[in-house]
């Protein structure tokens, strides 16, 4: 039973040190750079933790930044479960968020139990279709989805720029911006004085989705194997390019129901760059996480809290919020460099038991 | 009507400029087995890099040489993390993409406090060269351009000998199709690795400073706006050979170009698909390179090598 334990603690452990202490290095580096740069780290630290968690309302900010981080993630993260590297969350979410927006503006007349889910579907469509075109041009072309999915998110902006500023704009209004969405297909907030939205809970079951789609679902489990082994997938009958539009469709209405969701809830009206960033933060929380259900959730609250905190921490101490970029790179680089540790680790043990043959 | 096409033709060999310094470098990467998704990254520091040298010191060169130490520099790093650690290297591509992006934020808005002008620098101005420049088409295209541009096409002819008629080339191009063959035959894989991964990151960095200090004499955040990843499209639209590479910037140069001239002529078309161009462009180019036969890239490329 002890033994149990203690093994669980240890896998557990072996799991996690390696983000954990990423983080924390990545943290104190960014201070340190602060520091360079000529400000207080201390000071900017504390606004940092303030704006994330100094009280209900800064940790409501926490996670209304975490929730479409949630999404993004576990977009990348299903993408990278088949072996694409799908960076174009930013234009799935944008073309997402532009279905559902038509949907909400447009669509009146219906009780909000109908109209909101009506606009996630479309958002998660039309999301999931914009990842497909990727999909498609590397099953019919080979086209590296990496390069594809930069120019796809290029077009999609413009594309977004264009329908804000001449379609769909405010009829009542002169700024690049549609009007304000029906009521009913508002999310609404939890509590009076804090932006917590009900959103939270559709990224959960997002998560929830990802989980039962990839462990419990046959055909989950085939992304899987065409992600792990591409040739052994062709052998057991798995069709790798069908595979691939299916991944890339499911990883395109994950970013898509983020900018659905931000959409709703938050802005409740589209303009340009309205979601700026949460693509690529999703690929952070994604390697963060190891592109696990559980870690996606709790990178997504570290990244949530870092965007939240950022933005008291340049009002208080004129620290560009930008630097949140920097420390996300940095935890990426020391989760990189860690393999050169592992390595430097076996090559160690080896000549070990060399010496102890002898 | 000459006018105008010699006009268009100069600004395409201005516009694929930037793209074509990248890609020469990348070319060499990717020839040794290195994928490098993070130009677009290196562009961005290499973009602020000069215009802070450029104004440092009022000297334009003194601009591209410290970006190109910085590629050197974050090069360095790159390949540590790619050969001798062995990551992937999409990721630390990816990685190198934020740190780009935020990095050259921060230190714009500290160092030169947003909302005010960016102050014009030192930047590289057209050098007609004599008698050259007085041929009719050709010299205003080619002859009538600043240093940069001189330096460039002497790059594109010697990495193309380099690469195909040198030994150092063959070297190259073995590493990436075959390292363990290169390794047994007491050829240094990582060494060759790290070698073309500096070279590579110096010329994005340049490419870069080319944009900030030749094509404009300012700073714009995320002013590289992807051609980091266009750059990496011509290469495979090219052929993995500089020479191909250069014709294939071209395409992109023009398609730039033919987007700033609709802009301007063809108003009643909304602005942002003249935007969209390059893109599709990109997109378009490589569904057609897909169609030839040899588009295979090195058999090596994107794998870590592990010496045994």
């Amino acid at each position: 039973m002890v033994n149990k334990t203690k093994q669980a603690l240890r896998s557990m452990w072996d799991n996690l040190s390696v983000p954990v202490i990423a983080t924390i290095l990545a943290l104190i580096v960014g201070l340190i750079i602060i520091a360079l740069m000529g400000f207080n780290p201390i000071v900017a630290f504390r606004a940092i933790v303030r704006g994330a968690f100094g009280d209900g309302a800064s940790l409501g900010e926490t996670i209304v930044k975490m929730t479409p981080i949630i999404c993004t993630g576990l977009s990348f993260a299903l993408a990278a479960r088949c072996g694409l590297t799908n960076i174009g969350a930013e234009g799935q979410l944008y073309m997402g968020g532009l279905g559902s927006i038509a949907v909400a503006l447009y669509v009146q007349g219906l009780p909000a139990v109908i109209h909101i889910p009506l606009c996630l579907i479309a958002g998660a469509i039309c999301g999931g279709l914009w990842g497909m075109v990727a999909g498609y041009l590397k099953v019919r072309f080979r086209i590296n989805e990496i390069i594809s999915t930069i120019m796809l998110n290029y077009i999609a902006n413009y594309f977004i720029n264009y329908m804000v500023s001449r379609v769909m704009i405010d009829p009542a209004g002169t700024k690049p911006q549609t009007a304000i969405i029906e009521p009913s297909a508002m999310i609404g907030r939890l509590f009076e004085g804090n932006r917590m939205h009900w959103g939270i809970f559709i990224a959960l079951l997002c998560i929830l989705f990802f989980y039962f789609y990839l462990w419990r679902m046959r055909s989950g489990f085939e992304v899987r194997v065409v992600g792990l082994n591409a040739d052994a997938a062709k052998y057991a009958g798995i069709k790798d390019g069908k595979k691939i539009l299916e991944a890339m469709f499911i990883s395109g209405a994950f970013a898509g129901l983020a900018g659905t969701i931000e959409l709703l809830s938050v802005h409740q009206r589209m303009y340009m760059n309205f979601a700026s960033g949460y693509g690529f933060d999703g690929i952070s929380v994604a390697l963060l996480g190891q592109n696990s259900p559980l870690g996606i959730l709790l990178s997504s609250f570290l990244f949530g809290s870092l965007r939240a905190g950022s933005n008291l921490m340049q009002m208080n101490t004129n620290v560009p919020s930008a630097m949140v970029s920097i420390i996300q790179a940095l935890v990426i680089l020391f989760i990189v460099a860690s393999s050169y540790f592992s390595i430097l680790m076996a090559k160690r043990r080896i000549l070990k038991q060399a010496k102890g043959d002898k | 009507m000459g006018d105008t096409i010699i006009n268009f033709l100069a600004s395409t060999v201005g516009l694929a400029m930037p793209i074509l310094i990248a890609s020469l470098g990348l070319v060499y990467s990717e020839r040794a087995g290195i994928v490098n998704i993070g130009a677009e990254g290196m562009m961005l520091i290499g973009a602020l890099a000069g215009y802070i040298g450029a104004s440092l010191w009022h000297n334009q060169w003194l601009g591209a040489l410290l970006a190109i130490g910085c590629g050197l520099v974050i090069g360095w790093g790159f390949a540590f993390l790619v050969v001798s650690a062995r990551a992937n290297q999409t990721i630390v591509g990816a990685m190198l993409n934020i740190l780009g992006a935020g990095i050259t934020v921060t230190l714009n808005r500290v160092l030169f406090s947003s909302g005010t002008a960016m102050p014009d620098v030192a930047n590289f101005k057209d050098i007609p060269i004599p008698l050259l420049s007085d041929i009719p088409v050709l010299g205003p295209i080619f002859f009538n351009r600043n240093a940069l541009i001189y330096i460039t096409f002497a790059i594109v002819a010697i990495s193309h000998y380099v690469l195909f008629h040198t030994r150092l080339g063959l070297t190259i191009r073995a590493v990436g199709e075959n390292p363990k063959a290169c390794d047994t035959l007491g050829i240094s894989v990582y060494r060759v690795r790290y070698g073309t991964i500096l070279y590579s990151m110096a010329l994005c960095g340049l490419a870069g400073a080319y944009m900030s200090t030749a094509q404009m004499a300012s700073f714009i955040e995320g002013m590289v706006s992807g051609r980091g990843y266009i750059a990496l499209a011509a290469v495979v639209f090219g052929r993995w050979s500089p020479l191909g590479v250069l014709a294939a910037v071209l395409v992109f140069g023009a398609g730039e170009a033919l987007q700033y001239k609709l802009l301007a002529v063809w108003t009643e078309v909304p602005y942002q698909f003249f935007q969209m161009i390059p893109y599709v462009i990109t997109l378009v180019a490589l569904m057609l390179a897909a169609n030839r036969e040899d588009s295979n890239g090195p058999a090596a490329s994107g794998v870590p090598y592990i010496k045994e």
